[in-house]
């Protein structure tokens, strides 16, 4: 069983949803992405997610898009990237899931990425700027190796979009929870919670909710009806801030606790 | 073989872009989640105003009373004979409103979004063509417009950016990434994601995700429709060859697209060498690139080995951008359009040439496919005809050339 799989499972159990951390690999350097993630594991997150620097992040704000920056005067790459997770797998089996756009897998192959991704101990992939129409010749490759393929469903989507990208979606589903790009807001949208609900009457898969979460409060209310909150700008600020080291990432463990805390303090309705 | 049944035949075998936005492997919608519907939203819209008479006509009435349609074909005599070979006509988009074709495209997309309700519409402009094409076409149906631009550019393109404000714009400095154009498309579909419901982002150029390529080529293809119209009356046959500039590629498809069934018709795509693309300065992505997505397109990128999108250089800016409208990848690697480089020098000297021989100062974009026409001309007979894109005027380039072609006048930085 992928560790997603396993992750969501054991969490349903519990009746928990999950914290799932995104940082940018490589910024400022993959030793301290690598510290980074156990940090965050220590504070609770359930998976994490590892952004995949790239040169025109068309998705993002201004956060994610200096510390891609960041990353990449560091010369960050994908094939680092997989070895850092390749040597982070012996410390830790949290849920790894990388968010890349399409041209920098496409640049190092599909299948070889796939096969090596799967190799180093990746578990899924979110192509921000691969919708389902765009996946049909790649999915399969990245199925076969053991990879998960996580798709985004926007506001945006009409239903019958959203019943296809459930189907085709596998480790969790993210729902964007605005039209946008990602960066920390002050409220999240009331109707995240209908959409929330209009994509579960397509699939008992789990559904996450990102895009603009960033205080413990909003990952609270959040959790009470999705299965999974993602954190990201909130989280990447910080690490701008504070740069890398030890001292800095027992301070983003701090701060991810008391997300984490948000998320597991939710109050779930017992049956989900 | 007859024309028409030349034109049925080939028009079975060029039917791009298929359902899915395809030209061959290259094209498609690589694109978040957000704008997918907004695509096919477009996309409905736009097939409904082809196919529907009145705002044919209405397009038809802004191209001859607004842009000045058709646009003269010029037989340049005098250039044609001090290169001594082929007989050279300048297809004169430089005389359309606003000095160059991307009015024709500007207008059509404004009108589109009109006609769907926006009542705000975006574009990106790296020179400030595009954008003061829009800002041109919105001043006159009435809508609200903003224009994204890299802070670099608005540095050296402050005639333009003054242009955009005196017709009601509001131009936004990009000071994201390299602060130029593909720092203004990311920042415009950052934008588009954002308030996709109001607004309707007018694209420059034949990129982008799918409806984008197909909607800018059938507004550019008045180019070639008039182009070949043209010729036929003046010289009784289709032409030998057609060169043009290739950026993101819209005027070249504009010119292209009607004589794609012309098997006899050869094309070529002329894309800016800068330094030489073996010096890394350029924006040759056909000789210096490889397949990759940039933009919402499958096409050819300049980039690293990690997939990362490299800078480019061009002395034209509306030359400088590191991919390609899809559909010229595609009719790249079918054979059916060759694609070729000029240096920036050699631009540079067709400028020149072009302005002492015809008095017709053209923009440093078009002096590429000037730059080519001049090297290409010499070895071809009298009898072979070529017509030559003149895509926009050179006025907006005097500056840029007073620099690089005189630097004592222009002070010590230039060079």
């Amino acid at each position: 069983m992928n560790r997603i799989d396993a992750r969501f499972a054991a969490l349903r159990k519990e009746g928990q949803a999950a914290f799932i951390p995104y940082i940018t690999a490589g910024d400022p350097t993959l030793d301290d992405t690598a510290r980074y993630v156990l940090a965050l594991e220590r504070a609770g997150a359930s998976v994490v997610e590892l952004g995949v620097p790239f040169s025109d992040p068309l998705a993002d704000g201004t956060v994610n898009q200096e510390a891609a920056l960041r990353a990449l005067k560091g010369h960050v790459s994908l094939r680092n990237i997989l070895g850092m997770v390749k040597e982070l797998r012996r410390d830790t089996e949290i849920p790894i899931v990388l968010f890349s756009y399409f041209n920098p897998v496409l640049a190092y192959g599909v299948e070889a990425f796939a096969r090596d991704a799967a190799e180093a101990g990746v578990d899924g992939l979110l192509c921000v700027d691969l919708p389902l129409e765009e996946t049909e010749a790649y999915g399969p490759i990245l199925h076969s190796a053991g990879l998960a393929t996580v798709f985004l469903i926007a506001p945006t989507s009409p239903d019958d979009r959203v019943k296809r990208i459930a189907e085709a979606s596998s480790g969790f589903i993210y729902y964007v929870s605005r039209t946008g790009v990602t960066g920390a807001q002050e409220s999240v949208e009331t109707a995240v919670k209908g959409m929330v609900a209009a994509i579960r009457r397509h699939t008992d898969k789990p559904v996450a909710v990102g895009f603009g979460i960033s205080t413990p409060e909003q990952a609270r209310e959040v959790a009470a009806y999705a299965d999974g909150v993602v954190v990201g700008s909130a989280i990447v600020r910080l690490i701008g801030e504070l740069g890398g080291g030890a001292e800095a990432a027992e301070k983003v463990a701090a701060f991810a606790a008391e997300l984490a805390d948000g998320v597991r303090t939710s109050r779930r309705p017992m049956a989900t | 073989m007859t024309e028409s049944a030349l034109l049925s035949g080939t028009q079975k075998v060029y039917s791009y872009p298929d359902a899915t936005g395809r030209y061959g492997r290259f094209g498609g919608k690589f694109v978040p989640e957000t704008l997918m519907p907004a695509l096919r939203e477009l996309e409905e819209a736009f097939h409904a105003f082809q196919a529907d008479a009145k705002f044919q006509e209405r397009l038809t009435a802004y191209r001859r009373d607004y842009i000045g349609r058709p646009t003269p074909l010029f037989h340049a005599a005098r250039f044609s004979e001090h290169l001594g070979g082929a007989k050279i006509y300048f297809k004169r988009e430089d005389l359309a409103h606003t000095g160059a074709h991307k009015i024709n495209n500007a207008l059509g997309q404004t009108l589109l979004a009109k006609e769907m309700g926006k009542d705000r519409i975006i574009a990106e402009t790296g020179a400030g063509q595009h954008g003061v094409a829009t800002a041109t076409a919105a001043a006159l149906l009435g809508l609200h417009c903003e224009v994204y631009m890299g802070e670099e550019d608005m540095e050296r393109q402050r005639l333009n950016v003054f242009r955009m404000e005196l017709m009601g714009a509001r131009v936004i400095p990009v000071k994201s990434g390299t602060k130029t154009l593909k720092d203004a498309i990311n920042e415009a579909i950052r934008d588009w994601v954002t308030n996709v419901t109001t607004t309707h982002y007018v694209l420059g150029t034949v990129h982008g995700p799918h409806p984008y390529p197909l909607i800018c080529r059938e507004f550019q293809r008045i180019i070639g429709h008039e182009a070949r119209e043209q010729i036929l009356e003046k010289e009784g046959r289709l032409p030998h060859c057609l060169i043009a500039c290739v950026g993101g590629g819209s005027n070249s498809i504009g010119l292209f697209f009607e004589f794609l069934q012309d098997e006899e018709v050869r094309m070529i795509g002329v894309e800016a060498g800068g330094h030489g693309p073996e010096t890394g300065e350029h924006a040759a992505r056909f000789a210096g690139g490889a397949e990759g997505t940039l933009h919402g397109a499958m096409s050819y990128v300049l980039q690293d080995p990690d997939g990362q999108i490299l800078g480019t250089h061009s002395v034209s800016a509306g030359l400088d951008y590191p991919s390609v409208g899809p559909e010229h990848a595609h009719l790249m690697s079918s054979g059916r359009v060759e694609y070729v480089y000029a240096n920036d020098s050699e631009a540079l000297e067709a400028f020149q040439l072009v302005s002492r021989m015809e008095g017709i100062i053209p923009a440093l974009e078009s002096a590429h496919a000037l730059a080519h026409a001049a090297k290409a001309a010499p070895a071809m007979s009298p009898e072979d005809i070529v017509i030559v894109n003149m895509s926009g005027r050179g006025d907006k380039d005097v500056q840029q050339a007073i620099r690089l072609l005189d630097p004592e006048k222009s002070g010590p930085e230039a060079g």
